[in-house]
């Protein structure tokens, strides 16, 4: 036998040197994050320690979220409701060349149907479109004169809700409009092309508010940021005297400006809720009288999530924007 | 441990505060710095922990080359040394234990026990192992210093620089602080103290550089040994 016997004493070969797992590498990761978590706490027990100063502050920073975030919430209700009406608003009419009968136009029809970039077909007969006419025209007597009943037969088209905006609407309304079947195809899109418009221009806004806020949000923590600095000069030529890195004396400041833009994301989510929690009920009742379903949502929570990260993710770049500026003039002489 | 070649320091206002300094400490020393005020002594000591850069010469300090560290090494320059200030530099608003404790975070001590354990070593060594839980305000003069000494110590530096450490003191407390000097020198530690007390550097047994106007009168030759 060939089997190789390896005595039981024999010592293990040593491991092989990692890197990663070296004593003096774990230390230094540890120290890594005490450091952080050690700056993350002590911001936040130097801002609980003066809560009024800190409060005036965030509700600043807060009141400055609270605007693009109230715009938001209330064109994201006006959305919600445009997209309805886009529903049902966008109609195709394909109006038939008139030989085609009505067989035909019933096949066209269940062809239509088949299609996935249409919700719903419904044919109008000419008949139907005569009765239907005399009845809202009131020209009973004087289409009696006619030998022959002038209207076509109409294919009214309603286009699946991805379709139904007006770019792809018309899309679709040149393809059908390529139809033998077809003799002309007509689409109403003017004033859904001007409510889209319009929320559009209101988005756009929204946007721009929220990019001029950020900037005083920015300058904001920046001040505050500024002032914490000054106040706390010595302490800093001291550590830096001690052998403290720009990065240690600098992480207190960037979580505090971090916790100050959090506790403003706070307030605004507060403030934008408060808003929308007393004006939903005269917006109802105001809708209703429009006989509309436009109801003023609460921030949903992307967007919840989405202003307090703005709101931490600015104060933090404005702390360290302002910590950067100010820390390096600050040595000991 | 302290090599100066040739240095000297101009300020940009056209003040020269050193000129040709040349001297040597060597490791475990302890030595006087001594001359008038504005002789240069704290523009030297200054140049030690790169508070400040020569104009001219090299500083090598624990066999390393000043002259051409980086501002990103400064901090990690000044972890190996403890400095011992006139006016102490205390953190007001933190208590005696986080104080001294204050090195040992900064250079990322992150087990709380062997902080505590080497702060409560460090007070112990100065006399104020009772005091952790004060602030600064409510010490003496010279338990302040002593404080400054034992943060200056704590995470045991091989060389300590003191600039006047005994200047707001009374000629007592000085003695018992520069006593609490020659302990940390018989430990191993080098010690470099300005000071113009004539009379405390005259009653002790230790190597004194004389700077005068920015020139070191008795740096040259071998150190005492």
């Amino acid at each position: 036998m060939n089997r190789r016997i390896e005595p039981a004493s024999e010592p293990r070969p040593a491991p092989p040197p990692n890197r990663r797992a070296s004593p003096r590498r774990a230390r230094s990761m540890a120290s890594y994050f005490t450091n952080h978590l050690r700056a993350f706490f002590a911001s936040l027990g130097q801002l609980l320690r003066t809560p009024l100063p800190t409060l005036m502050t965030a509700t600043v920073i807060g009141i400055a979220l609270a605007l693009p975030a109230g715009f938001h919430a209330v064109l994201s209700s006006v959305q919600t409701v445009a997209a309805g009406w886009e529903g049902d608003m966008a109609q195709i009419s394909l109006f038939l060349k008139p030989s085609v009968k009505e067989v035909q136009a019933g096949k066209l029809a269940d062809r239509m149907r088949a299609m996935s970039e249409v919700a719903e077909v419904h044919y109008i007969s000419p008949q139907e479109a005569l009765a239907e006419f005399e009845q809202s025209s009131g020209l009973r007597d004087a289409l009696a004169y006619l030998n022959e009943n002038p209207l076509p037969g109409v294919l009214v088209v309603r286009p699946a809700a991805q379709f139904a905006e007006p770019a792809a609407a018309r899309g679709l309304l040149r393809r059908f409009e390529a139809m033998t079947e077809v003799d002309s195809a007509q689409l109403d899109l003017a004033w859904l092309e001007r409510l889209h418009a319009m929320v559009g221009l209101a988005a756009r806004g929204v946007w721009l508010l929220a990019g001029v806020l950020s900037l005083a949000v920015l300058l904001i923590v920046g001040n505050t940021i500024r002032l914490g600095i000054q106040n706390r000069r010595e302490e800093i030529v001291v550590t830096k005297l001690i052998g403290a890195t720009d990065g240690f004396i600098r992480r207190p400041f960037v979580y505090g400006g971090m916790w100050y833009g959090l506790f403003g994301g706070v307030i605004a989510l507060v403030v934008v809720n408060g808003l929308l929690l007393s004006l939903s009920g005269p917006a109802r009742q105001l809708a209703a009288l429009y006989h509309s379903n436009f109801r003023l949502e609460l921030l949903g929570g992307a967007a919840t999530l989405g202003v307090l990260t703005a709101g931490a993710l600015l104060g933090w770049l404005g702390a360290w924007l302002a910590v950067g500026r100010h820390l390096r003039r600050i040595e000991p002489v | 441990m302290i090599e100066f070649h040739n240095v000297a320091k101009r300020y940009p206002s056209g003040h020269a505060a050193l000129r040709d300094v040349s001297f040597a400490v060597a490791r475990g020393e302890m030595v006087f710095l001594t001359g008038h005020s504005g002789a240069g002594k704290s523009t030297l000591l200054k140049l030690i922990a790169l508070i400040e850069r020569p104009s001219a010469g090299e500083v090598i300090v624990n066999e390393r080359n000043l002259t051409r560290l980086g501002r990103r090494h400064i901090p990690y320059h000044r972890r190996g040394l403890g400095m011992i200030f006139q006016d102490y530099r205390l953190l007001q608003e933190r208590s005696v234990f986080d104080n001294v404790a204050l090195p040992l975070v900064i250079a990322g001590e992150y087990d709380q026990r062997e902080t505590g354990r080497r702060v409560r070593a460090a007070l112990d060594k100065v006399g104020l192992l009772g005091k952790e839980k004060y602030y600064p305000v409510e010490l003496s003069g010279g338990e302040q210093q002593r404080v400054g000494i034992a943060r200056a110590v704590v995470h045991k530096p091989v060389l300590l620089l003191a600039d006047e450490p005994t200047g707001n003191l009374d000629p007592d407390l000085s003695r018992e602080i520069m006593a609490l000097f020659e302990a940390f020198q018989r430990v191993g530690v080098t010690v470099l103290i300005a000071s113009h007390d004539h009379d405390l550097i005259a009653r002790m047994n230790h190597r004194v550089l004389t700077l005068h106007q920015g020139v070191m009168l008795n740096g040259e030759g071998a150190p005492a040994p």
